[in-house]
């Protein structure tokens, strides 16, 4: 069987694997991915959960799909288009119809395209490919299921047991396409069923069958190659948006020498960073989880009262009901953060999918003149970084801060460069000192913070809360100016954080005809548009934003070079009221989007080449 | 134990209840208490969520947390669990811990957090000036019932028996004696213990516990509780209590041949429930009310099994910082 194969050397590549929920989707992509990133490629995934948990076999809505791009270029989203489908059942195919690139592969299990099955998935013939109109696709029917069952006869396993491996073939298969190693999924089988080496066995036996069918059948006349790309030395590991916050969280309150506390209650899609954070008790991380939201934020504005640096993490119907309990911490001034995963509303809307349209919430969304840092995390390994720094600023500045990421962060993942945690700057609280009169309201010149004085601690015996507070003494106050002085203090403090944050910079080009200004998850899309634009020679430039409130100061100087601004975002244009309530001197367009989905790419650069053009 | 100067235990800001009001009483037992006990001012938490009790903090020389209406619960769960060597006192009132709090009340209860939680009940809203509350007596006639309630009023005592709490006790805000007593037991248990306070609005409720308070009334009216002594009551001690059938009933010693011996004897530690639920349901006139201790059961609390779970994994682990845990599982090397 020498059959001669032609390599092809590709840039970059997306697939998407996507099948039945029972399917094992994304262990497949994982350690797709998981290989990728080993041999030096640069990766960004991004998983695509069922829209319902328990929607019945071989439906539409049962569909799990995993997506990844990999290159050896620096990839910065998962990509918009696949250039290869896995499609297990006719479902998942009709699933990801739209989202195939013209002249892109499809790989099926042919098994199980059947009546019954496109029945399930609610087709009208039994011509699907037609039906949806992928006849000119690269379609490459592979017998998956009857091969498995064939590779593992005599393995004394049930037939259900031995279809599990099913996706270890069809890995196989992708992997001899991509030319990539086998061995590091095999010690993953071998790990990982440590204690059931049969299992171990019949995954590593229908990985190699999958990659030896590849390479033997016609179907596939050449295979591809991906080289490493070039990117920094050191230690990677890959981490997802969500577990990326809770670390960032841990290395904060490390950092600042404080004991974590996290008061959650369980949200789509926030619930991983709780459940990542009642994992971390090593660390000494104390968990709760609340009755409800409210309790989540309320424990937590107790436990900073108490001498820890209290979060609590939610999505967009939880921070409304946190509103209250934030005004409390705005009040109290005291350390609290505040994450946000941001999903589809209002309401319950879109729980499982991704946009931007918390922002305004999160800037406004209580009672009374209510200032709190909004800061905005703009890819999964970021997410460590920016709730470091919401730990870093409300330790150092004792206010709330409210994290924006999303669910298309909070569950994308990359490959991502170990930091050291001496790297981080150290975190000072103002800790009130010992023997020194304790006037709760007495702010420090710099900052205008007031300083922490942590229950426990003799001679600093204080009282505060909601009501309003004498300045400098504490002392509750119904004194009209005090109120006035108050309010101002309150907001000058948050301010003066743009003197401790760093300047908003340009990508792309000073002279640009457009500047593109985005702000937290969609950065990765934005940046490749910007990249591909300047490429085919337009001039564009790109700010996007982390720090939200307060802005970076030189905000107004950098938009106002630019003749023509646009601002895109996952919603009907929050930020970019913003920025027309800020600087109203400006002229802003809109790039909006709101459809529970990321950008594409391909429609970004379309819609700023209109832009463009337009006089 | 020598006690501490009642004066450590105040602030210097000015108590700012109605005159008459008997939240004073309760703050005078609540400085007792923590003077005779000589628990160190650094070392208290006054937590509290919305209404004319909950202004309590602001009067300690502790340190103290006034929070939002109906949240105290859960801001001093969380003080306790973040810091737990604090003494916590948790300060409440019956619309603020049972209607908008009602959520977080059964949870902290349920948790069994070492904190001791005093719920000012005196049947009406009083800071937002006279509506009825969950504990106002069916029929009441308030603000925002003007031709009286249509609705069942909660027993806080039962609500903390179903929501499985461990110490329940009773007070009247008229019996500083008494406040201190139970406050004192309150504080030695260790996990939640919830104490129910009469507490008398002069403005908007004025005299409903007159019953209880009326001086040649009220021992026949009430019966103080006592863990391991027989229940007994009466202005001459010949009333007590018996079970008839699973119902209580009360009798009189010396009458039908019913002697000392044959009156029930207070368990306060014994975990079921039935009792102490009967008690916490007697009123009068048929029964006198059941005051002090009524259920003071062990069990682990919460707190404790937080620390106890952190030990336990950190002795096991190798993971002792982030950048452990960094470069713990799959992690490779770009060359
Ligand atoms: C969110 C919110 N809703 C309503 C109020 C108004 N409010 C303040 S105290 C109170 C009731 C207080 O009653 P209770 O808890 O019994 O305390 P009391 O004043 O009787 O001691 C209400 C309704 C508030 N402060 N906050
Ligand atoms: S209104 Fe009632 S409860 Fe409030 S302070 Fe006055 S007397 Fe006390
Ligand atoms: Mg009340």
């Amino acid at each position: 069987m020498s059959k001669k194969i032609d390599t092809i050397v590709l840039e970059e590549v997306v697939i998407k694997f996507s099948g039945d929920s029972g399917d094992g989707m994304q262990l497949t992509g994982t350690q797709f991915s998981n290989t990728s990133a080993l041999i030096g490629q640069d990766v960004s995934t991004f998983p695509d959960y069922p829209a319902e948990i328990r929607a019945p076999q071989g439906t539409v809505g049962g569909v799990s799909g995993f997506q990844l791009n990999f290159g050896s270029k620096a990839i910065k989203t998962p990509g918009d288009f696949a250039d290869v489908l896995v499609a297990m059942n006719p479902a998942a195919l009709k699933a990801n119809a739209r989202w195939i690139k013209e002249g892109g592969t499809i790989i099926i299990d042919s098994d199980t395209f059947n009546k019954k099955n496109f029945k399930k998935a609610e087709f009208k013939s039994e011509k699907p490919f037609e039906e949806l109109k992928l006849e000119d696709r690269n379609i490459i029917q592979a017998p998956i299921s009857f091969l498995t069952k064939e590779t593992l006869k005599g393995m004394g396993m049930t037939t259900k047991n031995v279809l599990r491996s099913k996706n270890m073939f069809t890995l196989g298969i992708i992997y001899w396409l991509f030319n990539e190693p086998l061995d590091l999924s095999i010690n993953f089988f071998k790990k990982k069923f440590k204690k059931l080496p049969k299992v171990a066995k019949a995954n590593e036996m229908a990985l190699r069958a999958g990659f030896n069918y590849a390479g033997t059948v016609e179907a596939l006349p050449r295979n591809y190659k991906v080289a490493p790309a070039s990117i920094e030395k050191g230690f990677y590991r890959n981490v997802s948006g969500n577990v990326a916050t809770a670390w960032g969280l841990i290395a904060g309150a490390e950092r600042a020498d404080l004991n974590l506390f996290i008061g959650s209650y369980p949200i789509t899609p926030a619930t991983e960073i709780l459940q990542e954070l009642t994992a971390r008790k090593d660390l000494g991380v104390k968990a709760f989880q609340a009755e409800d939201e409210i309790a989540g934020i309320c424990t937590a504005i107790g436990a900073s009262f108490a001498g820890n640096l209290g979060v609590t993490t939610t999505s967009g119907p939880g921070l409304a009901l946190k509103g209250e309990a934030i005004g409390l911490a705005v009040i109290t001034e005291l350390p609290l953060v505040i994450v946000n995963v941001q999903r589809g509303g209002p309401s319950t809307g879109l729980p499982t999918k991704t946009e931007q349209s918390d922002l305004m919430q999160a800037l406004y969304g209580r009672n009374g003149e209510s200032p709190a840092v909004v800061i905005a995390a703009t890819t999964p390994s970021d997410c460590f970084y920016y709730a470091y720094e919401a730990c870093r600023i409300a330790v150092e500045h004792m206010t709330p801060v409210i994290l924006l990421t999303d669910g298309f962060l909070a569950n994308g993942a990359e490959p991502w460069r170990i930091p050291k945690m001496d790297d981080l700057p150290k975190i000072k609280p103002p800790f009130a000192k010992i023997g020194e009169k304790y006037l709760p309201y007495k702010r420090e010149l710099e900052k205008l913070n007031r300083k922490w004085a942590v229950p426990g601690t003799k001679g600093l015996e204080h009282r505060i809360g909601g009501l309003e507070k004498m300045e400098i003494t504490g002392n509750v106050s119904y004194v009209p100016e005090n109120h006035e002085v108050m309010s101002k203090q309150r907001a000058e403090k948050v301010k003066r954080v743009e003197n401790f944050i760093p300047e908003l910079k340009i990508y792309g080009d000073e002279d640009a005809h457009l500047l593109i200004v985005g702000w937290g998850g969609t950065y990765g899309h934005l940046l490749t548009a910007l990249n591909e634009m300047r490429k085919d020679g337009k001039k564009v430039a790109l700010a996007h934003f982390n720090y939200i409130f307060p802005l970076p100061k030189n905000t107004f100087d950098v938009l106002s070079k630019f003749k023509k601004i646009v601002i895109a975002e996952l919603n009907l244009g929050q930020f970019a009221n913003y920025l027309r309530m800020n600087f109203p001197s400006l002229e802003y367009l809109q790039y909006n989007k709101i459809q529970g989905l990321p950008f594409t790419v391909v429609e970004l650069k379309e819609n700023f080449n209109k832009i463009l053009e337009a006089k | 134990m020598k006690k501490a100067n009642v004066k450590n235990y105040k602030s210097d800001q000015e108590v700012r209840w109605c005159a008459g009001c008997g939240d004073f009483a309760v703050l005078n037992a609540v400085y007792k208490a923590m003077a005779e006990m000589n628990i160190p001012t650094e070392d208290i938490a006054v937590v509290s969520g919305i209404g004319c009790s909950s202004r309590f903090p602001y009067y300690m020389g502790t340190y103290g947390f006034h929070g939002i209406h109906g949240r105290a619960s859960a801001i001093s769960s969380g003080v306790k669990v973040a810091n737990p060597k604090l003494s916590v006192w948790q300060i409440t009132g019956d619309g603020d811990a049972l209607a908008i709090g009602g959520n977080h009340f059964i949870h902290v209860i349920r948790r069994n957090i070492d904190m001791n939680l005093i719920l000012f009940n005196n049947q009406i809203y009083g800071l937002t000036k006279g509506q009825y509350s969950p504990t106002s007596k069916m029929g009441a006639k308030t603000k925002s019932s003007p031709f009286g309630t249509v609705e069942q009023p909660f027993n806080p005592g039962e609500l903390v028996i179903g929501a499985r709490g461990k110490f329940f006790a009773r007070v009247v805000d008229a019996n500083i004696k008494m406040c201190t007593e139970i406050f004192k037991e309150a504080e030695k248990h260790k996990g939640l213990s919830a104490v129910e306070v009469l507490q008398n609005c002069v403005i908007f409720n004025e005299g409903i516990y007159n019953f209880i308070n009326d001086k040649k009334e009220k021992s026949d009216r009430q019966i103080f509780l006592k863990d391991n002594q027989a229940m007994i009551f009466g202005k001459n001690k010949d009333k007590g209590l018996m079970m008839d059938g699973f119902k209580l009933k009360v009798v009189e010693i010396g009458k039908n041949g019913i002697t000392e011996d044959d009156i029930l004897i207070h368990d306060a530690q014994e975990n079921d429930t039935v009792l102490h639920n009967a008690l916490i349901n007697m009123h009068p006139p048929e029964f006198p009310i059941a005051m002090g201790v009524i259920r003071a059961v062990k069990e682990q609390h919460y707190d404790d099994l937080v620390e106890k779970q952190i030990k336990e994994v950190q002795e096991k682990t190798s993971i002792r910082n982030m950048d452990d845990l960094l470069n713990s599982g799959s992690v490779w090397e770009v060359k």
